[in-house]
C-alpha cells in the first residue's frame, strides 16, 4: 500500500477490430481506481472484437487488480468478443481462478412493481392480524397467569418484584415529581393570566387541582412509565430473546410469562399509583407558588383546594393508572418477547413498547372518560 | 512457503493485563512476512486477549506491538490509521453490521478509503464473497446467515481492502469439516499468491497441521510463552510434555 507505486495502461489498436492493452506497475487497490474508469472508457468507446491484454509488466496484483482483469473478461464475454491476457506472473493466476465470480445472475433489490406492492401489502396485512392474535393470546395468558400468582402468591417472585418495583416506582419519584411541579407552575401561571383579565383568579385552583386529579397527574406518571419503564421491560427481555434465556427458561420447565412478566406486571400496577400521588402534590405545590405570587395566602389556597376536588375525582384519576400501569407492563414484555434478530431489534422493540404504550394509554382514558361520564362520576 | 525471512510484526516485552491481573508478561516474537503463524493455548491463557492488543483495540501493561515498523500502540492520527489500513480482522463471531447486507459490508472499507468506481466495488465485493465460497449471497443480509456463513463473510470482509497481515480469531470454529479445509486451502493461496501474512487464533489441530508455519504456544499457569515453532516440531520434539500432549490430543 506504498502510495509511491503506480499503475498505467498503454493501449494500441493493431486492426480495425483489435486492441493492445499494456498495464505495468503496482495494481492495487488504491492504484486501480483510476485505472478501472480509464479502460473500461476505452473498451467501450472502442468496442474491440479482440481484446489483448498484456500483463507482463504487472508488479504485483491484489484483489482489486485481479478485479480489473475479470471485469474486462466478463464485460468482452458478455458482448460476444475475446479476450486474451498475456504474460501474468504465474503467483497471480491462481487468484484469477479463486476470485472468479462468474457471471452474475444475482440482482441487487429494485423497487417493486405495483403487483409486488401489493402482495407486500397483503403480506403486511396478514401479519398485523396475527400480530393482533398474538396480543390477545398474550393479554389472555397474562391475565390468566396474574390471577393464578395472585391467588397463590407464593410463587410469585418477590425478590424481583421488588427490584423492578424499585427501578420503576422508587428512582422514578424525582423525574414525576419535577414534571408534576412544572405542570403545576405552568398550567396555573397560564390560566391565571387568562383569568386574571374576567377577575377569575380564584377558580385557577380549581382548574389545575381538577385537571391535575383527574387527567394530567395520571396521564403524566402514565408517559413517564412508559418511556422509562416500558421501554427498559422491552430491551430487557428483547436483550434475554437475542441470548437464548427464555428459550432457556422454555426448556428448563419454567415459564417465561411466570417469571418474566407477572413480577413487572405486579411492580408496575402498584407502582403507578404511588406516583400518580407524588406527581399530583408536587402539581399543587407548583400551582401554590404561582398563587402565592398572585396573592392569595396558602390557607386560602388550601381552603380551595378542599372545595374544588373530592375524594371521588382524586380515587376516579387514580383507578385508571392501575390500567395504565398493566397496558405499560404489558405492552413491553409484549414487544420484549416479540423482539426479532439482529442489533436494530432491541431498539426497535424499545421503540415500539413506548409507542405502543402512549397510545394505549391514550386510548384508555378516551375510554375511561366516557365511562365516568356515564357513571356521573 | 516464506520466501521473506523480514519480520512484519514484532512483539516486544509484551505485558497485558485487566487492572492488577496480568494475563501475559513479557511476551517476545516475531511474525515474518507471508507466514501463517497460529497462537495457541489452552483455554483461559490469553489468545484472543492478545489478539486485542496486537490489532490495537485494547492497551498494553508495558511493551509494544510492532506492525510494519509501527508500535499500534502508541500511534496515533494518521500513523495509527495507516497501521490499520494493512490489517484486517475477521472476529470470532463475523461483526457484520447487520443493518448492511453482505455487498454493502465489503463495500463500506472500500467507499471509506479508495476512489474506486462503484462498480469496480461491487466486482471486487463479488469476488471475495465467492473465493469464501459465498456467492449467490451478496445482497443477503447477516440475520439470513448461518453461524458459518457469517464467519466467512467476516473474512470477505477483512480482505476487502486487501490487508498485508489478516488476523483469525478462532475461523474454523462451529464450520463443518469440508467448509473448514476449504477455508484451509483459502488460507494458503492467499498467503501463496498475496503474500498475506495470517496470525490465527485457533484450536483446530487439523487446520493448525495444514496451514500453520509456526505457532506460539501460551500457557495459563506461567503466564508466558512455553513453545515456539513448527506444529510437526513441536508434537514429535517438544520438550514440554503438555505441549506434546496437546498437539497429540492426549488427555
Amino acid at each position: 500500500m506504498d502510495n509511491s507505486n503506480t499503475a498505467t495502461v498503454d493501449w494500441k489498436e493493431l486492426d480495425h477490430d483489435r486492441l493492445c492493452l499494456v498495464i505495468k506497475g503496482r495494481l492495487d487497490v488504491e492504484t486501480t481506481g483510476s485505472l478501472w474508469r480509464k479502460i473500461l472508457k476505452t473498451i467501450a468507446g472502442t468496442k474491440p472484437r479482440e481484446l489483448l491484454v498484456d500483463a507482463s509488466q504487472i508488479e504485483y496484483c491484489d484483489g482489486a487488480g485481479i478485479g480489473l482483469l475479470l471485469e474486462l473478461t466478463q464485460t468482452q464475454k458478455q458482448n460476444n468478443r475475446r479476450i486474451q491476457i498475456t504474460g501474468l506472473n504465474p503467483d497471480f493466476q491462481p487468484l484469477m481462478k479463486l476470485f472468479d465470480p462468474g457471471q452474475t445472475t444475482e440482482l441487487p433489490p429494485k423497487r417493486a412493481s405495483l403487483a409486488q406492492r401489493i402482495e407486500i401489502l397483503g403480506e403486511k396485512t396478514a401479519r398485523l392480524l396475527q400480530d393482533v392474535k398474538a396480543q390477545i393470546s398474550f393479554t389472555g395468558e397474562a391475565f390468566v397467569k396474574l390471577l393464578s400468582t395472585l391467588i397463590h402468591p407464593r410463587t410469585l417472585r418477590w425478590r424481583d418484584t421488588f427490584l423492578i418495583a424499585e427501578k420503576a416506582g422508587a428512582n422514578a419519584v424525582g423525574i414525576t415529581a419535577l414534571l408534576g411541579f412544572l405542570i403545576g407552575l405552568i398550567l396555573a401561571f397560564q390560566s391565571a393570566v387568562s383569568m386574571q383579565k374576567f377577575g377569575a383568579q380564584v377558580f385557577v385552583t380549581d382548574l389545575v387541582c381538577l385537571a391535575l386529579f383527574r387527567e394530567l397527574g395520571p396521564l403524566i406518571t402514565a408517559f413517564v412509565l412508559a418511556s422509562r419503564s416500558g421501554s427498559a421491560f422491552a430491551a430487557e427481555i428483547g436483550t434475554m430473546k437475542i441470548n437464548e434465556e427464555i428459550d432457556a427458561l422454555t426448556t428448563m420447565g419454567l415459564d417465561p410469562v411466570r417469571f418474566l412478566v407477572v413480577p413487572r406486571l405486579i411492580a408496575a400496577i402498584c407502582v403507578i399509583p404511588l406516583l400518580t400521588m407524588f406527581n399530583n402534590l408536587f402539581g399543587l405545590i407548583g400551582c401554590g407558588v404561582v398563587m402565592s405570587f398572585f396573592g392569595s395566602p396558602p390557607i386560602t389556597y388550601l381552603h380551595r383546594i378542599q372545595q374544588a376536588a373530592t375524594m371521588t375525582d382524586l380515587c376516579g384519576g387514580l383507578a385508571k393508572t392501575f390500567v395504565f400501569g398493566a397496558l405499560i407492563a404489558g405492552i413491553g414484555c409484549l414487544q420484549g418477547i416479540r423482539t426479532g434478530t439482529g442489533p436494530s431489534a432491541v431498539g426497535d422493540s424499545a421503540t415500539r413498547a413506548v409507542v405502543s404504550g402512549i397510545v394505549a394509554i391514550v386510548v384508555a382514558d378516551g375510554i375511561f372518560a366516557v365511562l365516568y361520564y356515564f357513571l356521573n362520576i | 512457503m516464506s520466501t521473506e525471512t523480514k519480520p512484519v510484526i514484532r512483539v516486544k516485552d509484551l505485558t497485558i493485563g485487566y487492572g492488577d491481573n496480568i494475563v501475559l508478561r513479557n511476551v517476545d516474537f516475531e511474525i515474518l512476512t507471508s507466514e501463517i503463524f497460529t497462537i495457541l493455548g489452552g483455554s483461559g491463557c490469553g489468545k484472543s486477549t492478545l489478539l486485542k492488543h496486537m490489532i490495537g483495540l485494547m492497551q498494553p501493561l508495558g511493551g509494544s506491538v510492532l506492525i510494519d515498523g509501527t508500535d499500534i500502540v502508541t500511534a496515533q492520527g494518521s500513523d495509527r490509521l495507516g497501521v490499520l489500513r494493512k490489517i484486517g480482522v475477521a472476529y470470532q463471531n463475523g461483526a457484520l453490521f447487520g443493518s448492511m447486507n453482505l455487498m454493502e459490508n465489503l463495500c463500506l472499507a472500500l467507499e471509506e478509503f479508495t476512489d474506486l468506481p462503484k462498480d469496480a466495488m461491487e466486482m471486487i465485493a463479488r469476488m471475495k464473497l465467492k473465493s469464501v465460497g459465498l456467492e449467490g449471497s451478496a445482497y443477503k443480509m447477516p440475520a439470513e446467515l448461518s453461524g458459518g456463513m457469517r464467519k466467512r463473510a467476516a473474512i470477505a470482509r477483512a480482505l476487502s481492502l486487501d490487508p498485508k497481515v489478516l488476523f483469525l480469531d478462532e475461523p474454523s470454529a462451529g464450520l463443518d469439516p469440508i467448509t473448514s479445509a476449504q477455508l484451509d486451502k483459502l488460507i494458503l493461496e492467499l498467503s501463496h499468491s498475496l503474500r498475506i501474512t495470517f496470525v490465527i487464533v485457533t484450536h483446530e489441530l487439523s487446520s493448525i497441521f495444514t496451514v500453520a508455519d509456526r505457532v506460539v504456544m501460551l500457557d495459563k499457569n506461567t503466564k508466558t510463552i512455553i513453545a515456539t515453532g513448527k506444529p510437526a516440531e513441536l508434537r514429535d520434539h517438544s520438550e514440554n510434555p503438555w505441549v506434546r500432549q496437546f498437539f497429540n490430543r492426549q488427555a
